[in-house]
């Protein structure tokens, strides 16, 4: 003690002592009450609610990939839907344009046809009407020539002689 | 025992090299205070003739600064005089400290109360009757200590003017803070709340949690105080006026209580653990005798190392900047401010320094000691 008390500045003077513990003691229980517990603790729930947050952003994040990837799946089947369909489309667009193509063709044939039969048999009732004017026409014609020709009796009798003739020939 | 988890921090580790290299740059400035003194001692020597008591003189102002005082003393004359609050043998003896005059030097007698007491280089004696040679009251004994009796004194001194000061404002600002948080629950931190949030989160993250694990919640109330009531009365110790000045955390008294209520609760957490390596320490029986004992001391050398440590370093620092400003008037020579005053704002900014990491290590010591005494099983 001798040693302490050879300096006043490591000698603790109990009036300060006794003050600094009160005072200190005081700080301690009204900071603890109404100061860090409040402040610890908003910390604390401040700090949860941030972590919440963030693992949420995470889990909406990948909820978010994979409906994207979802999506894409869907957009790519409905594009593999859409080909598929206009592939389709185009099929039977051809199917029925060659359809008609070749119905087209087969009826242009038939119509052709019947109207060729028609031209032909057209053409033999033409024919036909031609030979009998023709024919009709010969006989008058024949009929007036020889009607001119035999009026001359001596005539006739020419050619009978000349017919008989040949007769005797053959 | 295995500390490494103490210095697996890297932040930890880079602020304990600060300390070492801040602990030697006040060595060297310990030194060159010394050297300061031994010059002074020259000077004395050779101008013997001018002024026998120019060393004796500096030590009295600077110990006078460091020194608790019953005045706030501003500049010259004006000061304001604090309540003296003494129990005497007569009972509790209350007065302002400028009702009996000046008086420093133990020659003037003062009757309060029907005690009669006298004042001798700020503090109050039972007078012994009659006067001596040198014309005052008090007694020495061969060794030039004083035999007086003294009252013993609670007095309203400086130091405990400057305590209610920090103790108001960390009342003030921290309860404010919690406001804050209520006010604001969920949202960003503003203002004040905002430069101190960081701080509080530094206090958890870097020294409750790593010493104390997962049992750090119950001693955040005590590490937060100390650490913030450490570290704002260290910063009130550099200001050279009103309100600061006072040098309470480089007063004995002050750290003494803070390293009790680390004891305190060192010993009261203290669980089976904690108290089986005191008591059967981890080698041979017959090691015992010795063991024991030693386990023992350093319960107590621990609180004293915190006490010393905080004590030390500031007084140091306070010594040390006036120790500067002092060797103007060592050396009789203005030119000497051109020197000694960019020295001192040096100082000045390293004690900035060293007052938070002083506070730093006072309370990541507290919580490593609490750390240890609630540890489940200790390791070795």
């Amino acid at each position: 003690m001798t040693l302490l008390a050879l300096n006043p500045l490591v000698s603790p003077d109990p009036g300060l002592f006794i003050w600094s513990t009160v005072a200190f003691l005081i700080l301690f229980f009204l900071l603890s009450k109404f100061a860090w517990k409040p402040i610890v603790q908003a910390l604390d729930e401040r700090e949860r609610s941030i972590e919440d947050a963030l693992s949420k952003a995470e889990m909406a994040k990948a909820e978010m990939a994979k409906l994207i990837s979802e999506n894409e799946d869907l957009l790519k089947e409905a594009r593999l839907e859409r080909d598929n369909i206009l592939k389709e489309a185009k099929e039977i667009k051809d199917q029925m344009i060659n359809d008609a193509k070749d119905q087209a063709k087969a009826e242009g044939a038939k119509l052709i046809e019947l109207a060729k039969t028609e031209i032909n048999n057209q053409k033999l009732a033409a024919m036909a009407e031609i030979k009998n004017q023709v024919s009709t026409l010969s006989i008058d014609i024949a009929e007036k020539v020889l009607r001119k020709q035999f009026e001359d009796q001596n005539k006739q009798q020419a050619l009978v002689n000349d017919l008989l003739k040949e007769v005797k020939l053959n | 025992m295995d500390l490494s988890h103490i210095f697996n921090s890297k932040k930890i580790f880079s602020i304990s090299f600060c300390a070492v290299l801040f602990s030697i740059l006040s060595f060297s400035a310990f030194s060159q205070e010394h050297t300061a003194a031994d010059t002074a001692h020259a000077e004395t020597s050779v101008a013997h003739a001018e002024g026998e008591e120019k060393d004796e003189d500096i030590s009295k102002v600077i110990l006078h600064h460091i020194a608790d005082s019953h005045e706030w003393h501003f500049f010259g004359h004006v000061s304001i005089p604090l309540p003296v609050i003494l129990y005497t043998e007569a009972g509790l003896v209350t007065f302002l400290s400028n009702k009996f005059g000046h008086s420093d030097d133990g020659t003037q007698l003062i009757e309060a109360d029907g005690v009669s007491l006298v004042k001798y280089h700020g503090k109050y004696f039972y007078p012994v009757l009659p006067k001596n040679d040198h014309g005052t009251y008090i007694q020495y004994d061969s060794r030039g200590d004083i035999l007086n009796a003294k009252p013993f004194d609670i007095s309203i001194t400086k130091n405990v003017v400057s305590l209610l000061i920090s103790v108001t404002v960390l009342l003030i600002v921290f309860i404010g803070i919690a406001k804050a948080y209520k006010t604001r629950e969920g949202k960003a931190p503003k203002g004040l709340q905002s430069i101190l949030e960081p701080i509080i989160l530094f206090v958890r993250d870097d020294i409750a949690k790593p010493q104390l694990g997962y049992r750090y919640k119950g001693f955040m109330p005590y590490l937060l105080t100390v650490f913030f009531f450490v570290w704002l009365n260290n910063l009130m110790g550099l200001i050279p006026f009103f309100p600061g000045g006072a040098n309470l955390t480089g007063n004995i008294a002050v750290t003494m209580m803070l390293a009790l209520c680390t004891f305190v609760l060192t010993t009261v957490n203290g669980n089976k653990n904690y108290w089986g390596h005191v008591f059967t320490p981890h080698v041979p029986w017959w090691l015992y005798p010795l063991m024991i004992p030693v386990e023992i001391i350093g319960l107590f050398t621990k609180p004293i190392a915190l006490m010393i440590r905080l004590f030390a370093n500031i007084t140091a620092g306070h010594i040390l900047i006036l120790s500067l400003i002092s060797l103007i008037f060592i050396l009789k020579s203005v030119l000497v401010a051109g020197i000694a005053v960019p020295f001192v704002l040096f100082i000045s900014v390293i004690e900035l320094v060293v007052g938070f990491i002083q506070a730093f290590i006072f309370t990541i010591l507290s919580a490593l000691f609490i750390g240890m005494a609630v540890e489940e099983h200790a390791e070795h």
